[in-house]
């Protein structure tokens, strides 16, 4: 028994070591109660990224959720669909877009649930000039990734240093780091809230549904010794 | 029956008793059904194990309402009940968590009856009723797993139903005749879901009839393994250690399954995807025929089977051999009743031999659970400076040892079953 317990934790000592190889991704700054940061995203998202991916699971009216009314959204974020309860959709075509980037940008409904925050936060501050690809610039989190730096004139040009291995910021952009860390923070705020729109529901609902049960479960407890008492 | 005829019910009950068994079936499968008294924790996974599949049924008819059964359509729906569906969410996630829990209380089930020999004689068909059970819940989710049309469902099935196409001579035609097309397509799906939804519910309701058909005929084992119907009350004739089903163990399993839905809600409400074990991340992604994922892993509880699946060399070029001692090692239980020679049924009082190789295999299943999760490069290569294994993955080597325990404690059942030194039995049971 005791042999069989330390050839476990020996095992367990052994496990997390494969994962070194893979990229060390950046803590993403998410938090679903901050609705100012989750609006900041939501502008940013459709404004930047609503252009070519879609996210067309989510609808425009959900975006009540994080505290816009229907008129801001109908004023200021309504761009790709004439009705408050449309799906997020883009014009592009798939075919189009194949030809054109050489991948369709994948839909982003869910890209936080596939990928996770972190994933997302790294990859868009990741992106460097590299002339060896068709769109010139490079990413570290996804290596030959089709998609161009379209936050190159916030961020500025990156280049990657090799011996460092670390990326060297060389042009300013519009941003500076803490501001643009921001942005793509907020963007991948709002991914997240997307990905579940009903997420912070479901917490709520949680917490009462468990209280519940817990009364309950004193309920039962006394239930079950009365009725058991006699029984030995 | 004589005993109905004395007190006649009356009023509507009395109506519906002169055409249809009501107070009789009361009496005979709850109020004078006797149960051990001294069942423990473990006798609540029958109870839960029924309760999770009236849940999956009833959180299926909603989800079949509004999910649609076509591979253009199958990802979007879900996504549509997730967001657009009032409550879709909770049930989607009611039916998702509910399947993995599923296994969990069947594993812990299965265990409790290799802990207390349930199915030693009278009860060897009631534990194959149990194992049949058990087979049919594998293909249900195996079946079901695939409707997200996510690229794990996808890929998922791919693996398992090219399992078929290993097996000599008619395996390829096997394989293409279960897809129904060359690959997994939309004609796959259909089927799938012709099966999730129907086929097996409905071959499994029947099992589960049968199994507790079986149980209320020979009567619950317990954790003594004692035969309660050895002492009997002189006046009545009812085991001096048995109670009435009901109320008492209706009020004991309220306690087991709220307790169970603690775990269950707390789960649902706050981690859906158990880090990724309940849900797979990769399964977020729409299926996609032309990319096949780096890393293809069955949900974790598969994952034993697959351990062993992967654990077998191929002998000349053939993986068939994994895919049979995969098979296999489902089917052995099967064999478990006739297996165990040992004279008392319960571990409190076998020896230390069958507690020893009980844990063996406990162990086994779950590293092997474990790996299977897992790339087989997860514990890093051998030195190859070593002979033989040098070079080769830590984890695949392991992976084969705990898939030769797991064997061994069936295979070798009979002999330590039968060396092993046996405590003396009571002849009453005794109270937890």
């Amino acid at each position: 028994m005791k042999n069989l317990i330390l050839i476990i934790i020996c095992f367990c000592f052994l496990a997390p070591t494969y994962a070194a190889d893979q990229v060390k991704l950046l803590s993403a700054p998410v938090d679903l109660n901050d609705k100012s940061s989750l609006q900041r995203g939501a502008r940013n998202f459709i404004n930047y990224c609503l252009n070519c991916h879609s996210a067309s699971y989510m609808r425009y009216n959900q975006l009540k959720l994080i505290g816009l009314s229907e008129e801001t959204i109908k004023k200021d974020l309504l761009f790709t669909a004439d009705k408050i309860g449309d799906p997020m959709d883009i014009a592009m075509q798939n075919e189009n877009a194949k030809v054109w980037f050489g991948a369709a940008p994948p839909n982003l409904s869910v890209t936080a649930r596939s990928r996770g925050a972190d994933w997302i936060y790294s990859y868009l501050r990741g992106f460097y000039r590299d002339s060896s690809r068709e769109m010139g610039w490079n990413n570290t989190v996804y290596q030959n990734s089709a998609m161009p730096h379209i936050l190159w004139e916030l961020q500025g040009e990156q280049f990657y240093d090799k011996t460092s291995n670390s990326l060297i910021l060389q042009k300013k952009g519009l941003l500076n780091p803490e501001q643009y860390d921001q942005f793509i923070g907020d963007i991948t705020n709002f991914m997240v809230f997307v990905s579940e729109p009903n997420q912070q529901k479901r917490k709520q609902i949680g917490y009462y549904v468990l209280a519940f049960l817990l009364l309950l479960l004193v309920l039962v407890i006394n239930l079950k010794k009365e009725y058991w008492k006699n029984i030995k | 029956m004589a005993k109905i005829e004395n007190n006649k019910s009356e009023g509507l009950l009395g109506w519906v008793d002169e055409r249809f068994p009501l107070s009789s079936f009361i009496k005979n499968h709850l109020t004078e059904y006797y149960a051990p008294k001294n069942f423990n924790f473990w006798y609540f996974f029958g109870a839960l194990a029924l309760f999770v599949f009236v849940m999956q049924i009833l959180t299926g008819i909603f989800l079949t309402m509004h999910y649609k059964p076509d591979a253009e359509e199958a990802f979007a729906s879900v996504e549509y009940i997730m967001r657009d569906v009032s409550f879709g969410w909770l049930i989607r996630y009611m039916h998702s968590t509910g399947s993995s829990l599923f296994f969990v209380v069947i594993y812990l089930h299965m265990f409790r009856s290799l802990m207390y020999g349930s199915y030693k004689k009278p009860r060897e068909l009631l534990w194959l009723f149990g194992v049949l059970i058990f087979l049919l819940l594998m293909a249900e989710a195996f079946f079901g797993y695939l409707l997200p049309w996510g690229q794990m469902s996808y890929w998922g099935a791919q693996v398992i139903v090219n399992l078929f196409a290993t097996i000599p001579f008619i395996g390829p035609d096997l394989a293409e005749w279960v897809r129904g097309d060359y690959l997994v397509s939309d004609a796959t799906l259909n089927r799938f879901f012709a099966f999730h939804v129907i086929a097996l519910p409905l071959a499994l309701a029947g099992l589960i009839f049968g199994h507790l058909i079986a149980l209320h005929e020979v009567g619950s084992n317990n954790p003594d393994g004692v035969d309660i119907k050895q002492v009997k009350d002189k006046k009545t004739g009812i085991p001096l250690d048995a109670i009435p089903f009901h109320p008492y163990y209706t009020v004991k399993d309220l306690i087991g399954l709220t307790v169970f839905l603690i775990v269950f809600t707390s789960i649902i409400f706050f981690a859906p995807e158990m880090g990724g074990y309940f849900l797979e991340h990769n399964n977020f992604v729409p299926a996609n025929p032309l990319v096949t994922p780096d890393h293809i892993a069955p949900v974790w509880y598969f994952t034993p089977f697959y351990s062993i699946l992967r654990a077998v060399p191929p002998i000349m070029g053939s993986q068939f051999p994994g895919v049979a001692a995969m098979g296999l090692s489902v089917m052995i239980l099967f064999l478990v009743p006739w297996l165990d020679k040992s004279p008392v049924r319960s571990i409190r009082y076998k020896g230390k031999l069958f507690k020893k190789w009980l844990t063996a295999f406990v162990v086994s299943f779950l590293v092997l659970g474990y790996l299977g999760t897992e790339p087989s490069y997860v514990w890093g290569q051998f030195s190859s400076a070593l002979p033989i294994i040098g070079g080769g993955d830590i984890a695949t080597f392991a992976a084969r040892i705990f898939t030769i325990i797991y064997f061994l404690f069936f295979i070798l059942m009979p002999i330590y079953s039968k060396k092993d030194v046996t405590k003396k039995v009571p002849n009453r049971v005794t109270m937890p």
